[in-house]
């Protein structure tokens, strides 16, 4: 069973599908239909719904997607849709006004992001009203009118004070763990427990390729999963921390990387997907850990009372294989500050810029002391079958004078580090080459702009 | 009388409800007792043959009801348009990957799309054609190779000062209507069916039920209230799925519902068609175009669909807005083992139209000219103004468009900051192209061009208005809903609009080729201005009625025993083309736009931006300026798309790769450009009788992006000064763009 709020109302189903989605349940059980299925894998921001749990005495609110969301991650929770806002909420009413819809299939998803700017939801402070709406796709505007409705919405604090209350009174029922310590018995007994965190991957397995998940946990609430450590020489992520909630934190670790994040599939996604996650499933174009290798970062694994900590290049040992034992989970990774001389560059590049994944994706962090480089260490995403560093480029930067004859001939030495792949997101020799120029961008611009996006 | 509802800026008729979720799409209705979900079973593989299908397995899994294949329709099984080719389910041969082989009908729709992976098709690989150059190879077409010509293109090719020879490829598209595609059939008394499809063309959804299940078109009720995107991909694509439903309604005497998964719509359902094209021009020293042979080459896919007219109208719009003093114009439509390609706003014309603007730009780097200059050059004028089909071009307006969009955008100052700016950075350049549109309007198969509606006035004075045009998001309803309004001189908010249904209007052409507003608004003005007249000469006998209001004129009128319904019909004028001589006049007029667009992009990666846009296009006298302007800019960003980060990648089987949002990849919110300004032409006004002097406005401004290929390919070229013309493909991907600068960079000279 699960019990969530919806509009002031406790709602409760029984024997639900533990990979149900809530898109379904809302639209085909609750026939609340203003909430549309546009892709069924969070691509496309149809089903946009906000989501509220309690944050201290206020409630922190987050747009995700409702077609990959799995109903018991819906326990506990507040949940608001379209027909929440009533039809004339100031976004309605300035979608209205500038003609924000057309076909009106996407509508309710954009109203809902813009919502969700206007009450400061997450990920959405301070944001640009492109960026938190570039998990929305429209195909009929060219959105220049949702654009500017979303300018001219106020920012307007809600008062959530009967939410607040409901959500104190309401009794969680599906019965996820409740600490790391539950979660590491609960795998040690039952090792073939599929774990999902925010369902960002996960839901498309069930969604798209039908597949039986077998028994599963649900980690995104486990909150000594969810902490986030910043000394200073080091950030900590627990695995169930959310990319939104990591941002800010990895931006001030390394602009690159807050940029980097901005750039993981749009504010629904990231309000949902995890950082342990992305790790976890070893995903051949997983966009941090190529920065978080070049980084240094070290992955801390538990098993029962049992952890052991690695090198987070070492946790990937080919396609979709990882260094992780039965009953084993990923706990936390650690990523080394930067020292302040250390030149890091974290480049993504892909098709379109927002919500797209890596073709390559390259992570640079080089110690240059007195025109020399001391140390480099350099990976690559979407190069290989699995995240990976560069040695002969590395070999051939360390050591030596930083100048520009030493960069061509490193990344020279780079185009023989990996064998990459023909795929739908490129040609092995566009790969090769891009790889190697993001290298000679690096050189590059210590002279001139070199990036589109902000030249 | 009241200020007319016509020209005003109201918004979309359903805005209030789309911004609401209450907005209703076909799987948002309530879903009737006993309801069966529809799936299809499709093939994994490309081109063979089907020997065997063991079903035992779908047929046993959890909740399915039904399961069909070709063997169970009773009529004929074929779900295409013009050509009976399109079989709903396979029989014999399969064509391209995803075909539906079976057909299943489940409890719930997990149910069926679950159980429709458990068929076991045995099959016999046969060989795949799958690009262009296999199937032009092979001689594999669609239909015989088409030619259009005028004056002697060989004769002025060897004659002219310079020549030239090139090429270019473009890819496909993907529609990507937000709303997949949907239908619901309800079974009824006597045979009677009726569906709920999310369509462009309900009529022939209608005919193709009938003729599949053996009934008369009268037993067969299409309806469409609107649909959440189509752009082309509702106009043939959607009767599979809606045939689908009927087909189970009939067998099982359920209600059934098809509403096809993202990827299965993606994989299974036709395209915008991918072009290669080869060049051969003559031209004088200024760049005028003497002499010119154009070969374009299609990827029509696996059946005729309605590749023939969409490659037909690829030749008319090879000219563009530009005179061909002598031109042949050669067309191949090639068969592949690939899902049929289909309709997609501007239909042919985007890529005609990319083909000799790519060849503008060949010869401005030819002769080292500015590209503008060598467009405006060869545009028609006077004595220069007969098309390559033999049509005079009579309202020719892109030369004033050109020159005003040139000053007020600053075209010749920014060309000079862009070049300044490529002469300083190395790593980044900059392009700049202003290219012109033309658009011929109306259906090149003429018979379509007809239009039916019914308008009900109640006693009360409200009014009811249904014609045979689909709302697809284009703002249709609301334009023919002002025009009811102004004839009635009445608040557009008394004309109730409701759905269109195949039992109001009858034998109705899809809502296509940016005809909707042309033809259903002057049919429902002309079934208005019927009722019109009979109140008028009513009100004329009675000598209170000028203090009547509308709602007592009416009450009056119908205790008079006035008749207050009307059909209007009307049928596009002066227009007549001769497929078989190539001559004749396809279009009732042009609709003109122009627009300039400025690129940087990054010569180590190959990624770009769209840095700045200015469109100044002409919609005659706007119906509705607020709709006009949306049209205007969705139409840009969505052929920016196509030209940009839009790309299908298929396997050697045919299979498509890219069948998805997370690897097929469509403008957000943040492609659109920082800058974007964009006008409609103050001085637009239609020289044809069109309904209130508008002119169309759904698919021209798709070609205005055409603008940002070409100002890619300046950039690339800068990137290289002096080597030429960049081999720039569409779509322009950071990889295209790489190997472009790369290929430039390694020529001699």
């Amino acid at each position: 069973m699960i019990r969530f709020l919806l509009d002031g109302e406790t709602i409760e189903a029984d024997d639900v599908d533990p990979t149900g989605t809530v898109l379904d349940h809302l639209r085909y059980t609750l026939r609340r239909t203003g909430t549309k299925e546009g892709c069924a894998e969070g691509d496309c921001g149809a089903c946009t719904v906000l989501l509220g749990e309690l944050d201290g005495d206020a409630v922190a609110w987050r747009a995700v997607n409702a077609c990959i969301l799995f109903l018991p991650m819906l326990d506990g929770k507040a949940l608001r849709t379209v027909e929440s806002l009533g039809g004339t909420h100031p976004v309605q009413r300035q979608m209205i006004e500038r003609h924000g819809s057309q076909c009106g299939f996407c509508t309710p998803g954009f109203v809902m992001s813009l919502y969700g700017r206007s009450i400061g939801a997450a990920g959405t402070v301070g944001v640009p009203v492109g960026d938190v709406i570039a998990g929305n796709l429209c195909r009929c505007t060219g959105y220049g009118p949702i654009l500017a409705a979303g300018e001219a919405v106020p920012m307007a604090e809600e008062e959530d004070r009967d939410i607040v209350e409901a959500l104190r009174a309401l009794q969680p029922a599906y019965g996820h763990p409740a600490t790391a310590d539950e979660l590491a018995d609960l795998l040690l007994a039952h090792p073939e427990t599929r774990i999902v965190a925010g369902a960002t991957d996960v839901g498309l397995w069930v969604t798209k390729q039908h597949r039986d998940l077998g028994p599963t946990v649900f980690i995104g609430d486990i909150a000594d999963l969810r902490r986030i450590e910043e000394s200073p020489d080091a950030l900590t992520l627990g695995a169930s921390v959310r990319y939104s909630d990591a941002r800010e934190a990895l931006a001030r670790l390394h602009p690159d990387l807050g940029e980097l994040v901005r750039r993981i599939g749009g504010v629904q996604v990231r309000n949902a997907g995890t950082i342990g996650g992305n790790i976890a499933n070893g995903s051949p174009i997983g966009d941090m850990p190529p920065a978080f290798i070049a980084l240094g970062a070290a992955l801390t694994l538990r098993r029962g009372t049992k952890r052991r900590t690695i090198a987070l290049e070492d946790f990937f040992l080919g396609y979709g294989e990882q260094d992780l034992a039965p009953g084993e989970f990923v706990e936390s990774v650690r990523i080394p500050r930067p020292s302040p001389g250390m030149l890091v560059r974290v480049w993504k590049l892909s098709k379109r810029f927002d919500s797209d994944i890596s073709g390559v994706c390259g992570a640079f962090a080089l110690r240059i002391e007195e025109g020399l480089v001391k140390e480099a260490r350099i990976a690559f995403g979407g190069m290989a079958g699995i995240p990976a560093r560069a040695p002969g480029c590395e070999a051939a930067l360390a050591g030596r004078a930083w100048n520009e004859a030493n960069v061509e001939a490193a990344a020279q030495a780079l185009a023989r580090d990996y064998d990459p792949l023909d795929d739908l997101r490129g040609s092995a020799a566009y790969r090769r080459t891009v790889a190697a120029n993001l290298l000679r961008r690096l050189w590059a611009e210590q002279h001139e702009p070199v990036s589109v996006l902000h030249g | 009388m009241a200020e007319g509802a016509v020209h005003q800026p109201l918004a979309h008729d359903s805005a209030d409800l789309h911004v609401a979720g209450a907005a209703a799409y076909v799987d948002d209705l309530p879903e009737p007792p006993g309801l069966l979900h529809l799936a299809f079973g499709h093939a994994a593989d490309g081109h063979s043959t089907l020997v065997s299908l063991n079903l035992d397995a779908v047929r046993a899994a959890p909740g399915v009801v039904a399961v069909f294949t070709a063997a169970d329709i009773p009529g004929e099984n074929n779900v295409g348009p013009v050509v009976h080719d399109d079989r709903l389910l396979a029989d014999g041969e399969i064509l391209y990957p995803g075909q539906p082989l079976f057909l299943v009908a489940a409890t719930g729709t997990r149910a069926a799309r679950r159980a429709a992976r458990l068929g076991k098709a045995i099959v016999e690989p046969r060989p795949a054609l799958v690009t262009i150059a296999a199937a032009k190879a092979a001689g594999s077409q669609i239909e015989e190779t088409q030619i259009m010509a005028r004056g002697d293109a060989g004769a002025g090719l060897a004659a002219a000062p310079h020549r030239l020879i090139g090429s270019l490829d473009m890819g496909g598209q993907e529609h990507f209507y937000l709303e997949g595609q949907a239908a619901l059939a309800t079974p009824g008394e006597q045979g009677q069916l009726h569906i709920l499809s999310s369509t462009q063309h309900p009529s022939e959804i209608q005919h193709l039920v009938a003729k599949l299940l053996c009934r008369s078109h009268a037993q067969v009720t299409v309806e469409v209230r609107r649909m959440g995107g189509a752009f082309g991909g509702k106009e043939t694509q959607a009767a599979a799925f809606a045939v689908a439903c009927a087909l189970v309604a009939a067998k099982t005497g359920r209600p059934a519902k098809f509403r096809a998964d993202r990827d299965d719509d993606m994989a299974a359902t036709g395209k915008r068609h991918d072009f290669a094209v080869d060049y051969d021009v003559g031209f004088d020293v200024d760049g005028r175009i003497e002499a010119i042979s154009l070969v374009l080459a299609s990827r029509c896919g696996a059946t005729a669909d309605l590749s023939p007219a969409i490659n037909d109208r690829a030749m008319f719009h090879a000219d563009n807005c530009y005179y061909l003093p002598a031109v042949e114009i050669v067309s191949h439509r090639l068969k592949t083992h690939t899902v049929s390609n289909t309709a997609f706003r501007g239909f042919g014309g985007p890529q005609g139209m990319m083909a000799i603007e790519r060849v503008m730009d060949a010869i401005a780097a030819q002769l080292g000219l500015d590209p503008l200059a060598v467009r405006q050059a060869n545009l028609y004028g006077p004595g220069r103004d007969v098309t390559p089909y033999h049509m005079k071009v009579e309202d020719n307006v892109a030369p004033e468009i050109i020159a005003e969009l040139a000053t007020s955008a600053r075209y010749a100052a920014r060309r000079a900051e862009v070049d300044a700016f490529n002469a300083s950075h190395n790593v980044l350049k900059k392009g700049l192209a202003l290219t012109p549109v033309k658009f011929g309007i109306s259906f090149t198969t003429t018979h379509l061009n007809q239009a039916g509606a019914l308008v009900l006035v109640y006693a009360d004075g409200s009014i009811h208005l249904n014609h045979g045009g689909t709302e697809m998001g284009q703002g249709l309803m609301i334009k023919v809903a002002q025009v009811v309004a102004d004839v009635f001189a009445v608040p557009v908010e008394s004309v109730k609009i409701s759905a269109t249904r195949t039992d109001k209007v009858p034998n109705t052409s899809a809502t296509a080729a940016s005809s909707g507003a042309d033809l259903n608004g002057m049919a429902a003005k002309i079934a208005a201005e019927t009722i019109r007249e009979r109140l008028d000469t009513f009100a004329a006998t009675e000598s209170e009625s000028t203090s009547w209001t509308f709602a007592e004129l009416c009450r009056r009128a119908h205790l008079a025993r006035i008749p207050l319904a009307a059909t209007g019909y009307y049928a596009t004028p002066d227009i007549g083309y001769d497929r078989a001589s190539r001559r004749g006049r396809p279009f009732l007029y042009f609709a003109y736009g122009a627009a300039l667009s400025e690129v940087v992009i990054d010569t180590l990666t190959g990624e770009h931006r769209v840095a700045a846009v200015d469109i100044l296009h002409d919609v005659g006298r706007s119906l509705n300026p607020a709709i006009d302007l949306g049209q205007i800019e969705g139409g840009f960003i969505q052929g920016m798309g196509w030209l940009t980060t839009e790309e299908l990648v298929y396997d050697d089987r045919g299979r498509l790769l890219t069948h998805a949002p997370s690897t097929y990849k469509i403008p957000t919110a943040n492609d659109r450009p920082a800058h974007m300004e964009i006008a409609i032409w103050a001085r637009g006004r239609n020289e044809e009788p069109t309904i209130h002097r508008s002119k169309a406005v759904g698919e021209p401004p798709l070609m205005l992006a055409i603008s940002v290929f070409s100002a890619l390919t300046q950039a690339v070229a800068a990137a290289a000064p002096g080597k030429g013309l960049p081999k720039l493909d569409a779509p322009a991907t950071p990889e295209r763009i790489l190997a472009a600068i790369d290929e430039l960079r390694a020529r001699n000279g």
